[in-house]
């Protein structure tokens, strides 16, 4: 019976300690994909999280990071941990899209305002009201393939062919792809899908090089992307190669090796700031934040980035939501949420102007044309 | 669709059918001699490709780490079953079969992998650690259970399929890697263009079918394996050691999976999570073949590279579709043509 009371006595004593430093403390919990299909990109972003300061607006922040392996449901039980257990004031995550959405329910029942660094615009889509809670870093798909549209508009391109993995990522593309090239005038005439894992991918570049396309766009993240761009070089294809800012990373160019010379794709700023003119606000603040991830963590990763401007945004909202209330409360989550949307801040991948019809804030600062040449990144100007 | 596509598209089959047929024959030979569906063969494959693009970047990639964890593992399995059966003698032996050999490979790859050797250097540390991870696993996994029914033989492929998986994505990580090509030749031929690449890979597949032909039917050891696989209590009674059969297999399936490990390096990227794919393929074409017949298996792989690559030019979105519901026919035909039986156990 003694033993009993004893336990719950230091239960209660434990639990007490713990409530009391989260009720001074402002804690961020952070789920992202370390591990798992999306572990390329999930690993930079919990690399970020290592960098940031333990301060902001003077007051201490616990950054509290978990891994969610890519997987939805783990990244809705994170989710609900961060907010029942951990009474984190604001979420930020998950690394990819459908994580995102699932976690979305998780946040508006918790009151508490969740920042994702996936790239769907759905996810904070204006006509969803529940999106009141949610705000998103990276840029949509759909500003991506605009910019690829003017680019090859510019070029004199009149037809496109597309090639992207058979699944969300490579569907969502091909979508807005067609919304931009109808608008730009150009004609998607071949399409054809392939699996990240594929042995070979000959049948479907010889569909598309007998369709004669001016260029092709290549819907794919990581290395996988190399495949078809090194069997359309093989098979002689003279056109212009487009990719997405997925293959954005230094795996990407070490497999494509020579192969990826000329390729075009669209980028945040922050992936070749060096070549930025000094003028461009965005140039100082990524070569602040690349200077100390390079210095820790090796070379640059833009999905690193979105980690970084997630936050920057608090570093510029929680301030004002100090003013309001104390950290821990649910005022200051509502202070905190009303402090993101009127957000302007100058970060890595370009300007957030935040409304309340736009929880992205980005525009065309947030894209550069980007051009391989002898496995570097060069800024298109 | 004119000959010049018809002759890459064939060409294509016909490089992917030959990595799809070895695996086959590979599959084939493990089954009939030890009852065991090989499903993490794929993952051999994929470890294959990776180690030897570690090894280009002058890393060991944690297969000399693995090999050495699993030395150490195997003898400790040969300590406790001496100290069970009371029998000391062999232990000393088999303690430098099972944890001494493999310890020296993965030191052998540890210390030379910085030093950059030379290409076929690599490819031959690459083709011994990967093949010693065979007998290994047959050590460790497979030959406690040697006599339980085909189903929980399966069972363990799958739990070492996962395993192997998760090991890989530790190891090797999530991106993908490519080796550099043993040739950029190309020959013309009439308006047909054959890449050097291609030939090299058909030809290296030929050869390894050849000589694995020529080990069963004229070498004292192939022929052992084939008695185990017509009759295994047969074999025991003729002083065949089903154990030795086992681990004879499991290292000449692992060498062929490693020998296309390195043969698809140069076509495609390889992530660590690939090789289940291609393993299943040549399970296709494995089954064409009643899991028993070999030249029927590497012809019925040959079709499902084929099928493949004419499938990806006409419907590339349902590719693997029309790839596996090839089996559905096969397996109805080979139902209604062969008797079935009862399995012996």
């Amino acid at each position: 019976m003694l033993q009993r009371k004893l336990v719950t006595a230091l239960a209660a004593a434990f639990s007490f300690g713990v409530a009391a430093t989260a009720l001074a403390d402002i804690n961020v919990g952070v789920t992202v994909s370390a591990t798992g299909p999306a572990a390329s990109l999930g690993i930079p972003e919990k690399n970020t999280f290592d960098l940031l300061p333990t301060t902001i607006g003077g007051e201490k922040v616990n950054w509290i990071v978990l891994d969610d392996g890519s997987d939805t449901t783990k990244a809705v039980q994170n989710a609900k941990k961060l907010i029942g257990e951990n009474k984190v004031d604001v979420l930020l995550g998950s690394t990819i899209t459908p994580a995102s959405l699932a976690m979305i329910d998780t946040a508006v029942e918790g009151e508490t305002p969740m920042i994702s660094m996936a790239a769907s615009a759905r996810i904070v889509d204006p006509a969803n009201p529940k999106t009141r809670w949610i705000f998103k870093t990276p840029q949509s798909d759909a500003l991506m393939a605009d910019a690829i549209a003017v680019s090859m508009k510019a070029a004199g391109v009149t037809t496109m062919g597309y090639i992207g993995f058979a699944d969300a990522y490579g569907d969502g593309w091909l979508a807005e792809m067609k919304r931009s090239a109808q608008l730009a005038g150009i004609k998607v005439i071949a399409e054809e899908k392939y699996n990240r894992n594929d042995t070979s991918v000959t049948g479907q570049v010889l569909k598309l090089i007998a369709a004669k396309p001016d260029a092709v766009l290549i819907g794919a993240a990581g290395t996988p992307g190399a495949t078809p761009q090194k069997e359309l070089v093989a098979r002689g294809y003279k056109g212009k190669i487009f990719q997405t800012h997925g293959v954005a990373n230094p795996d990407f160019l070490r497999v494509v090796g020579k192969d990826g010379n000329g390729t075009l794709l669209p980028a945040g700023p922050m992936l070749v700031y060096e070549q930025l003119p000094d003028s461009n606000p965005v140039k100082k603040v990524a070569a602040g934040y690349i200077t100390q991830y390079e210095k820790k963590f090796g070379t640059r990763s833009t999905f690193g980035g979105h980690a970084y401007d997630a936050y920057l945004l608090l570093n510029s909202a929680i301030p004002e939501a100090l003013k309001k209330a104390k950290p821990g409360t649910k005022e200051f989550r509502a202070a905190l949420r009303d402090a993101l949307e009127k957000a302007n801040v100058v970060a890595t991948h370009g300007v957030y102007v935040m409304t309340p019809h736009d929880h992205n804030g980005l525009d065309n600062r947030a894209r550069m044309m980007v051009r391989i040449d002898d496995g570097k990144w060069v800024l298109v100007k | 669709m004119d000959l010049p596509i018809v002759a890459l598209l064939a060409q294509d089959g016909i490089t992917n059918g030959a990595v799809y047929a070895l695996l086959a024959l590979a599959l084939v030979l493990v089954f009939a001699v030890t009852r065991v569906i090989w499903v993490p063969s794929g993952e051999f494959v994929a470890y294959g490709t990776l180690t030897l693009a570690g090894l280009q970047l002058g890393k060991a990639s944690g297969i000399a780490g693995m090999l050495a964890a699993m030395a150490v593992v195997a003898g400790l399995m040969e300590i406790a079953k001496a100290v069970r059966q009371r029998e000391m003698r062999g232990l000393a032996r088999s303690l430098a079969l099972w944890a001494g050999v493999p310890l020296a490979i993965a030191a052998v790859i540890h210390f030379v992998a910085p030093l950059q050797p030379p290409f076929l250097v690599q490819i031959l540390l690459t083709l011994t650690a990967v093949t010693a991870l065979g007998p290994l696993f047959y050590r460790i996994a497979y030959q406690p259970i040697a006599e339980a029914s085909v189903l929980v033989l399966l069972i363990v492929s799958v739990a070492l399929h996962f395993t192997l998986l998760g090991l890989g994505l530790w190891f090797f990580g999530a991106e993908g890697s490519r080796t550099p090509p043993f040739t950029s030749a190309s020959f013309e031929w009439g308006a047909v263009t054959v890449s050097g690449q291609s030939l090299l890979v058909v030809l290296t597949s030929l050869a390894l079918i050849f000589a694995l032909a020529l080990f069963f039917n004229r070498t004292l050891y192939g022929r052992a394996l084939r008695a185990t696989a017509v009759n295994r209590v047969g074999a025991r009674l003729a002083g065949i050691s089903p154990t030795f059969a086992g681990t004879l297999t499991f290292t000449l399936g692992a060498l062929v999976c490693a020998f296309c490990g390195v043969l698809i390096g140069p076509i495609t990227t390889v992530y660590y999570d690939s090789g289940f794919l291609i393993s299943l393929k040549g399970f296709v074409g494995a089954i064409i073949g009643g899991l028993s017949s070999y030249p029927v298996a590497a012809a019925g792989a040959l079709l499902v590279g084929l099928l493949e690559s004419f499938s990806s030019f006409w419907a590339s979105a349902f590719k693997e579709v029309i790839v596996f519901t090839l089996i559905i026919p096969v397996l109805l035909w080979r139902s209604l043509t062969t008797h079935h039986h009862e399995e012996e156990e």
